[in-house]
């Protein structure tokens, strides 16, 4: 059980949270041809694409209701109208999503009275899927704006299986898997060749390894997501023979689905590490009643064999972590299973999972909390996002970078963490962090009566101190 | 919350030409179909670069959470700016009516934490809101901690980027500029030291630093650049500079007309980006100070520093001419950088307008001609048809549309305050002849946009 420290300073210092409307847009980008929209003043929307557009390096399309000084005021309902048919109009989406911010929600709008009353004004944009939801990013973090927005569209889009004679296992291979948004589309690519390999077929939801993998299409410009999760396919996912949920956070999502559509549903709070994908493994062979293909035991085998190498360097290692808390908690799982000590845990939002954690303490709070955590306790490897990297250096200890955003990471958005290649890859990262200094070198002793006379003796410097 | 009146007093700016008629300021904003910031983003970008203030904002995380840590302004000392402060409000602040409390120990926290000369605190929209009131949060705290706490009330939904420049600018002249006398005058055996500042200089990349030495070579002594690589105790000495230079457009302008107002400062409009650009911007001090000597020893500056320029850049010419640009800067910056492509002999065909003022505009029909193509709409596929229809070579803009450039596979330069490189002052043409030939002549458009060879033989095979 670890103990939850809340917040018990005034300001916070260099935030590692980002808000909830920027989780719920990343959430929105994982769907074919879809929209996001702020509900906020413009602002809103411009840090949060600079925010995605810096992580991804991809144009990211995202909209605001452009709340002025009158509407603040005097209420926004018009604003949330006009902007939803400017879209319909301008972009022809497959989906919008109207994600609430701060101003919105202390304003007290109210965003589900507003869709109905767009529905009743303009029935010729009845086939675009339109949800709202309510993500105030003064409480939560981009995990909770994420799990509102994926739970939101599951509940508008998804039907009840009574309705529409949806049947589990009417499509035998078909796998619904719920995706946290610590899942990079380089995870997702690791997991659908995992998934097929056991002849089933994979619909993620929502999938930006489909419109946020970083590729290049025929068209020059999309107003709209390319890629990702077709709407359509939410109508099939009553047709399928499981889900699976990955991710602790979509917890509620993932019941959700269970009770709209009867698919049995299998919970997974993260892939990293041996024991959670032998979990899967074991799943997904039950699931397809075939044996476990060969190369994914070949791959077993080589994250057993690496542990064994990297145990030297990550054993009693002593980390700090800064993430949202699924990732924290799947960080902290794949380090404890390595004997390392994880002396840090900071991070954004008191969740469930942050209960079962195997760490002793975990502080919601900011990069100077990290920081100062880190220094108390001789932290000697920090896991964090691109901010993290400057308390990285102030503190004088290496950076694995991970999370959001990275944005002095070419390809960060795209690293596979996943499976049993995938967390073989993250020893591998995580040993060559610290294999030259992780362990203290014994200082050099000159013997009073030495004869040596090298010149520099005294200013010599090893290659590894620095 | 600042009220309908302030906002509107803000917005009517006599020093700019297109005040007088009747359509001033910004047109409201459209939902649906609107790009780019708020007052507040405005506000941070013009005062972050003061660098050992605290810049504490007030706000629920969205504000400071996605934007702190993102400017490419350079300090020469403290980095105390690279530091994100927010009071991060909760559900129960808000509700309970709790958040300018939290404010009031936060400013104590910033202080006792880093024991900064000041502390610049950003109002953002849900305390504005809910009312806070941070105009007398702030005086009191500045009573009992005495530090300076200086309240910049920029929440974003008062409007735009623009307006939060201006903001900024006021809060400034407000409460900071006048409150201090600069050290005594240094002197020359030779000349008389003068004393200027530079308003709307934001340091990207350093790139200042590439003009300041030729400043200190002909015995300006700069007060204050509001804002890069400025101290606090600097812009509050701002009153006694003798000419101010505004950089960067109308973005502050305000400041150079109130510091006229009350001072009787002249201020005069130019840039560092491009050579004759550059070399008028020298001229200008030199005029507006009357200092018939100054005027002499800056031609001698000019002359020398052009010969070299040009010198090292005779082979990039080679390199670049006749080539064809689109220049979408979102404003500020159009007419500085037409200039300095001109120097490089490359054609601007089209420039962006959006943000810039009438007189902005007038300059730049005045440097491309009358029949000078302005873009007003800045969206992606507006810019993408202009790339076609005028044979574009290069897409220069913000770093918001590199993305939409490469997509389409253009070549693309980003010029604004995110860049990486400095392009300002003689030297800076050197770097920026660099970025522009590294992607002009790329390899990699070829390879990206030829087709996988099986497609091209299909194609072959089918006609």
């Amino acid at each position: 059980m670890a103990e939850i420290i809340k917040r018990n300073k005034a300001l916070s210092v260099n935030p590692l949270k980002a808000s909830q409307p920027v989780g719920g847009t990343l959430a929105t980008l994982g769907f074919d041809r879809a929209m996001p929209m702020l509900h906020g003043s413009q602002g809103c929307t411009a840090f949060a694409k600079v925010f995605f557009v810096r992580h991804f390096r991809e144009p990211i399309p995202l909209q605001t209701t452009a709340m002025d000084q009158s509407s603040s005021v005097m209420g926004a309902d018009e604003n949330v109208i006009e902007g939803i048919k400017a879209i319909a109009e301008k972009s022809n989406p497959a989906l919008i999503v109207v994600l609430t911010t701060g101003l919105a929600e202390t304003q007290g709008a109210d965003v589900h009275r507003n869709l109905k009353e767009f529905r009743e004004t303009y029935p010729q944009f009845d086939h675009i899927a339109v949800v709202m939801v309510n993500t105030p990013d003064f409480t939560g973090c981009v995990e909770t704006g994420y799990a509102a927005t994926v739970y939101e569209i599951i509940k508008a889009l998804v039907p009840n299986a009574a309705e529409a004679g949806t049947k589990p296992n009417n499509r035998p291979r078909q796998v619904n898997v719920l995706v946290s948004p610590m899942l990079t589309s380089g995870d997702l690519e690791a997991l659908r060749d995992t998934i097929e390999q056991f002849n089933l077929r994979p619909v993620f939801v929502p999938d930006i390894s489909d419109s946020l993998d970083g590729s290049l299409t025929e068209d020059d410009f999309s107003p709209v997501t390319i890629g990702g999760t077709p709407i359509s396919e939410l109508k099939t996912l009553g047709d399928a023979t499981s889900t699976l949920v990955i991710g602790a956070s979509l917890q509620k999502a993932g019941d959700l689905l269970k009770e709209k559509t009867g698919v049995p549903s299998y919970q997974f709070d993260h892939l990293y590490g041996l024991q959670a994908n032998d979990d899967l493994i074991l799943t997904l062979a039950n699931i397809s009643q075939q044996p476990v293909p060969e190369r994914i035991e070949r791959q077993r085998s080589q994250l057993q064999d690496a542990m064994l190498d990297t145990h030297f360097m990550l054993g009693q290692l002593r980390v700090a972590i800064a993430a949202d808390p699924d990732q924290l908690n799947a960080f902290s799982h794949l380090l404890a299973g390595m004997g390392s000590e994880i002396v840090a845990a900071v991070t954004t939002a008191h969740t469930p999972v942050l209960a079962n954690m195997p760490v002793k303490q975990i502080k919601i709070g900011d990069l100077e909390d990290l920081e100062l955590l880190a220094k108390e306790h001789k932290a000697q490897l920090l896991i964090g996002n691109s901010h993290a990297v400057a308390s990285a250096e102030r503190l004088g200890i290496p950076i694995l970078r991970a999370g959001f955003p990275l944005y002095d990471l070419i390809g960060g958005y795209q690293k596979t963490w996943v499976g049993y290649r995938g967390s073989r890859q993250a020893l591998f990262d995580l040993a060559n962090l610290v294999i030259n200094f992780a362990h203290e070198e014994i200082e050099v002793y000159h013997s009073i009566y030495s004869q040596k006379f090298d010149a520099a003796q005294h200013h010599a410097c090893s290659p590894s101190c620095h | 919350m600042k009220t309908s009146k302030d906002i509107a007093e803000l917005l009517d700016e006599p020093a700019c030409e297109h005040n007088k008629k009747e359509k001033s300021g910004c047109a409201k904003p459209k939902p649906g179909s609107t790009a780019g910031g708020c007052a507040f983003d405005g506000a941070q970008i013009a005062l972050l670069p003061i660098a050992d203030v605290a810049h504490l904002v007030h706000g629920s995380i969205a504000c400071a959470g996605s934007s702190w840590d993102n400017r490419g302004t350079r300090s020469s000392g403290s980095q105390l700016y690279q530091i994100g402060m927010t009071t991060d409000l909760t559900e129960q602040d808000v509700i309970m009516g709790r958040s300018e409390k939290r404010l009031f120990h936060s400013i104590k926290q910033a202080i006792d934490s880093y024991n900064p000369p000041a502390v610049f605190v950003y109002n953002t929209c849900v305390p504005a809101l809910v009312g806070d009131d941070i105009n007398a949060i702030c005086k009191s705290a500045a009573e009992r901690y005495g530090v300076p706490v200086i309240p910049i009330d920029c929440a974003g939904f008062y409007g735009t980027k623009n307006l939060g420049n201006r903001i900024a600018g006021d809060a400034m002249v407000n409460h900071v500029i006048g409150t201090r006398e600069p050290e005594p005058s240094p002197q020359h055996p030779n000349y008389k030291i003068h004393d200027v500042n530079l308003i709307g200089e934001y340091n990207i990349a350093g790139e200042f630093w590439q003009v300041l030495p030729l400043l200190d070579e002909m015995g300006l002594r700069v007060l204050c650049t509001l804002s890069g690589d400025a101290r606090f105790h600097e812009v509050q000495t701002m009153h006694r500079a003798e000419v101010n230079m505004m950089v960067c457009s109308k973005a502050m302008v305000n400041v150079a007309r109130k510091l006229q107002k009350e001072y009787g400062t002249p201020w005069f409009e130019g840039s560092f980006y491009g050579i004759s650009d550059t070399s008028q911007a020298l001229r200008d001090f030199a005029k507006n100070l009357n200092d018939a000597d100054l005027v002499e020893r800056t031609e001698k500056v000019i002359a020398r520093e052009e010969a070299r320029i040009q010198a090292a850049l005779e082979q990039w010419k080679a390199r670049l001419k006749g080539k064809r640009v689109l220049l979408f800067t979102g404003g500020v910056k159009s007419w500085s950088v037409i200039s300095a492509l001109q120097d490089l002999d490359m054609v601007v065909v089209a420039t962006g307008t959006k943000k810039s003022t009438e007189e902005d505009k007038a300059r730049i029909r005045e440097l491309m001609g009358e029949e000078a193509m302005m873009i007003e709409d800045g969206s992606p596929k507006a810019l993408l048809k202009c790339v076609r229809d005028y044979k574009v070579d290069i897409l220069i803009a913000g770093g918001r549309n590199m993305y939409t450039a490469l997509k389409a596979k253009i070549p693309f330069l980003d010029i604004n305050q995110e860049r990486e490189f400095g392009y300002e002052g003689y030297q800076g043409m050197l770097e920026l002849v660099r970025q522009l030939s590294l992607t002009i002549e790329s390899p990699v458009w070829e390879a990206v946009r030829a087709p996988a060879p099986w497609k091209t033989t299909k194609e072959t095979q089918h006609g």
